[in-house]
């Protein structure tokens, strides 16, 4: 008997078939890896699970007994646990008073905190999950965090019984790759308890590494399940996307002249460590220069500085040689292309129409205006090119004139790409400078290879790249040299054939690089001479 | 029950939204009329007549739009740059009060100018006062992050009360037998009437004019653009070098010329002077258009004669059955409230599980 079965799961939306007649079963002591791409019904299936949604058809069965549908306290106290991808803790409470919130009766005398203590030591024991029962949620790193997670699902306290089933969805996402690494310890140890697990992902790597099988989801269907000893990337990612997927071309090429440098760059936050700490940073033409790091080390300050967001408290930033000031105008009218971390709430105005959003940086030049007045047939006319050449799909009904939020995320993302590339379409200028922060974050494996390839196409017709990414696959695909990110310091940048995983991982936790030269994590910058 | 926000607003839905406000807004208000004790047919068979039934009741009602037409101007341009301001009454009067002073307070004597020059500086000064009026809290918002909302909401009180003083002071009209009303306007600055023996005025022309003027700037200029992006999503037009502050100061500008030109407008085309009970709330009510207009500014027209015709058929409604006219605030209040919910509803759908 399997742990979990599910049979003929049917969930339309409208017009849209999210799951259609989906059968899997889930056996005990497994994990399971259920891979999709953005939109291929995966968190439908996990919401119908656990009982969010109400099938439309199909049933559900947790050790042989049907599990009632759309209640998701049937489905807790039929032992599946849920770990989300954001998590649900309370940062001002101590872990234990996280696990015990909301299994006390709202009038009861005594407090359980004595026997919720003992439950939590003894599985947090068992499953070889170290936490401090008495920390502050918001002292935590990210991994203990996780580690909070999984035990809350996984402890019984009160009328809640320990979770049999663990659902975890795109739970490395926010890890560094040596958390990743000890959650998949973690989960190697759960399935030997005899728990099963099903873990959510579209990252190919993470489930060749953590499952013992793997169900493909591809447009509402389930396409295959295959062992993952059978399995392999390039297989994977044909089942995932329904087509051969092509690895991104790179062209040979030498790196150019410095386009962008930064000069013992400081951004400071009051009361707290420098956000950016004297970085040193030489960016050249036909280059990718790639830096890592686990988000909130100073990524997000350095990209607003390299978008003319963000002044500078010490130190310089040039662009050709000449100091660029924190206007963003100034840099688009350089010829700097500026992909933001979030598209929806920063790349785009999503109430605007498409072609709004494709003059929106230009709608004051001579290209797109003349005496204040829009020059309202240019700019259809240049949106309906970019989304011709950028294979902008989901506008085919209305045109350039539809609301941009109603795009999907990556053909947003090859919206902005195409605004961001094409510049100024009265020069006929490539840009020459390409500042791209996360810029696949969210996006499935067909629009992740699109965009890369387009960065490395103009990469080299010569623009200078710069990646921030904490997607080490990606950092690899892309980089010429890669550097990393810890606290506001940047280390040194190295060849990208020069660096290892390990290194990296080790370097994103702040340990020293330990290059050639011995290079400290402080402050090394790309060393003029390298390129040549 | 949860909301989900539709993939694609149809327009058919966001046509149909106003209308479909307005009659749960006559049906919830019949309710009261008949607690009122008034026969439901017959009153808004009154209440249509008295607002939109005679050429002298248009006639009434278009009056009554005009200053709410420029007061919902002034919200739309605002509102749709996320700037919420509740000031538009204050405004108003402190332009009614500039115009007052440039085309009444010295008689002739001391502006010894024709009413051709005086009249566009008399318009001027009344555009400037309301847009510096609400210049100061749109900087406090922009520079310091002060809440607008309460800013213009309380200077409204403040300009209320500096309108007393002036009346009671050195604008007050000494020949009005103690009434604490200002100086009148000299007699070449009173707007024309458009029907003779009615009290419609020019104002309208001006009304329409700034309405139509208005939209074409939001869909024609690089101005409006800027205002609609800001007003969209302020972070992401930030990141493509729009200057957010600057576009807030102009929006803040442009709303109180709006509101500030009603006040002056209401002067010159109806008593000639500012009394402390000029204005029954149009600044107030402009938000209602606005919002009722879905921030259209072609829509806010519309919006302003229904809800002009409202007050104005409430009046005779009331005197024939007897029911209160406060029922014309309750009906403007509910359709608001109706508005809002529709346009929610066109925008977004329920889900029961």
């Amino acid at each position: 008997m399997p742990a979990l079965a599910l049979k003929g799961i049917t969930k339309r939306f409208g017009a849209l078939v999210a799951n259609d007649d989906i059968s899997l079963d889930l056996d005990r002591g497994e994990v399971l890896a259920l891979l999709g791409e953005n939109g291929a019904g995966k968190s439908t299936l996990v919401s119908i699970l656990f009982g969010h949604y109400r099938a439309d058809a199909g049933r559900i069965e947790v050790f042989g007994a049907p599990l009632p549908p759309g209640n998701p306290r049937a489905a807790l106290d039929a032992g599946i646990g849920m770990v989300h991808q954001h998590f649900t803790l309370a940062d001002n409470l101590s872990v234990l008073d996280n696990l015990m919130l909301g299994t006390e009766p709202l009038w009861s005398w005594r407090s359980a905190r004595g026997a919720a203590r003992a439950a939590l030591l003894d599985s947090a024991q068992r499953f070889g999950l170290q936490v401090n029962p008495d920390a502050l949620v918001a002292e935590l790193s990210v991994g203990e965090r996780q580690r909070v997670e999984i035990l809350k699902a996984l402890v019984p306290l009160g009328r809640r019984k320990g979770a049999r089933i663990l659902i975890l969805d795109e739970p490395t996402a926010v890890l560094t790759p040596a958390e990743a690494e000890s959650l998949f310890e973690t989960l190697h140890q759960l399935v030997a308890q005899g728990l099963s697990v099903i873990f959510i992902s579209h990252k190919l790597d993470e489930v060749l590494r953590v499952s013992q099988r793997v169900a493909v989801l591809r447009a509402g269907r389930l396409v295959a399940t295959l062992a993952t000893a059978e399995a392999d990337k390039t297989r994977l990612a044909e089942l995932m996307v329904g087509r051969s997927v092509d690895a991104p071309q790179r062209r040979a090429r030498a790196a150019g002249d410095v386009v962008c440098e930064l000069n013992g760059a400081v951004v400071r936050a009051a009361g707290r460590r420098d956000v950016l700490a004297a970085v040193n940073l030489a960016l050249r033409g036909g280059e990718i220069f790639a830096i890592s790091g686990v988000a909130g080390n100073g990524q997000q300050a350095l990209a607003d500085v390299l978008f003319g967001l963000r002044a500078l408290d010490a130190g310089s930033v040039t662009l050709r040689g000449s100091v660029m000031r924190a206007r963003p105008r100034d840099w688009v009218a350089a010829g700097v292309a500026r992909i933001p971390e979030d598209r929806q709430a920063v790349g785009v105005v999503g109430d605007l129409a498409l072609w709004e959003n494709v003059i929106l940086e230009r709608y004051a030049t001579p290209a797109f205006a003349s005496a204040g007045v829009l020059r309202r047939a240019t700019a259809m006319a240049q949106a309906a090119l970019l989304i011709r050449r950028f294979d902008v799909r989901g506008a085919e009904g209305r045109g350039a004139d539809m609301p941009t939020r109603a795009l999907s995320g990556g053909n947003m993302q090859k919206l902005i790409l195409g605004r961001e590339l094409a510049g100024d379409p009265t020069q006929h200028q490539a840009p020459s400078l390409i500042v791209a922060d996360q810029p696949t974050w969210g996006l499935d494996i067909g629009a992740v290879a699109y965009v890369h390839q387009q960065l490395l196409d103009a990469c080299a017709q010569g623009a200078a790249v710069l990646v921030i990414s904490e997607d080490l696959e990606e950092i690899f695909a892309l980089a010429d040299r890669i550097a990393v990110m810890h606290h506001g310091h940047l280390s040194e940048a190295r060849p990208a054939a020069q660096w290892t995983l390990a290194q990296i991982g080790l370097a994103m936790a702040g340990g020293q690089a330990g290059g050639p030269d011995g290079g400290s994590t402080g402050e090394a910058a790309s060393e003029p001479d390298h390129a040549h | 029950m949860h909301i989900e926000r539709r993939a694609e607003v149809s327009r058919v839905a966001q046509l149909a939204a106003p209308f479909g406000a307005i009659a749960f807004t006559l049906l919830a208000s019949s309710l009261l009329v008949a607690w009122a004790g008034a026969p439901v047919g017959q009153a808004y068979a009154l209440l249509i007549e008295g607002g939109f039934g005679t050429l002298f009741a248009w006639s009434e009602t278009l009056t009554r739009a005009i200053p709410l037409i420029l007061t919902g101007l002034a919200a739309t341009v605002a509102f749709k740059a996320r700037l919420f301001n509740i000031g538009a009454e204050g405004q108003l009067y402190a332009g009614a009060l500039a115009a007052v002073a440039v085309g009444g307070l010295h008689g002739g004597s001391g502006f010894a100018l024709t009413p051709w020059l005086l009249f566009p500086l008399m318009m001027l000064a009344a555009a400037l006062a309301g847009a510096l009026l609400l210049l100061g809290p749109a900087l406090l918002k922009s520079r310091l992050g002060v809440d607008e909302v309460v800013t213009t909401l309380l200077l409204n009180f403040i300009v209320l009360l500096f309108v007393s003083m002036m009346l009671d002071g050195v604008m007050k009209d000494p020949t009005a037998m103690g009434w604490p009303q200002s100086v009148v306007l000299q007699d070449g600055l009173q707007l024309e009437r458009l029907i003779p023996r009615t009290r419609l005025h020019t104002g309208l022309l001006w009304a329409l004019v700034l309405a139509v003027l208005l939209w074409a700037l939001f869909k024609h200029t690089t101005t409006g653009f800027e205002i609609r992006a800001v007003g969209a999503n302020a972070r992401a037009a930030a990141f493509a070098g729009m200057p957010v502050g600057w576009v807030t100061v102009k929006v803040a500008l442009l709303s109180g010329a709006l509101a500030g030109l009603a006040g002056a407008i209401e002067v010159a085309g109806r008593a000639g002077y500012v009394t402390l009970d000029m204005s029954p709330g149009y600044g107030y009510t402009g938000i209602v258009i606005a919002m009722l207009a879905a921030l259209h500014p072609l829509g806010v027209v519309a919006a302003a004669v229904f809800v002009a015709g409202i007050l104005v058929g409430a009046d005779s409604m009331s005197r024939a059955v007897n029911v209160p006219t406060y029922i014309a605030d309750v009906i403007v209040s509910v359709s608001l409230l109706a508005m809002l919910v529709a346009t929610m509803l066109a925008q977004y759908r329920l889900r029961w599980r």
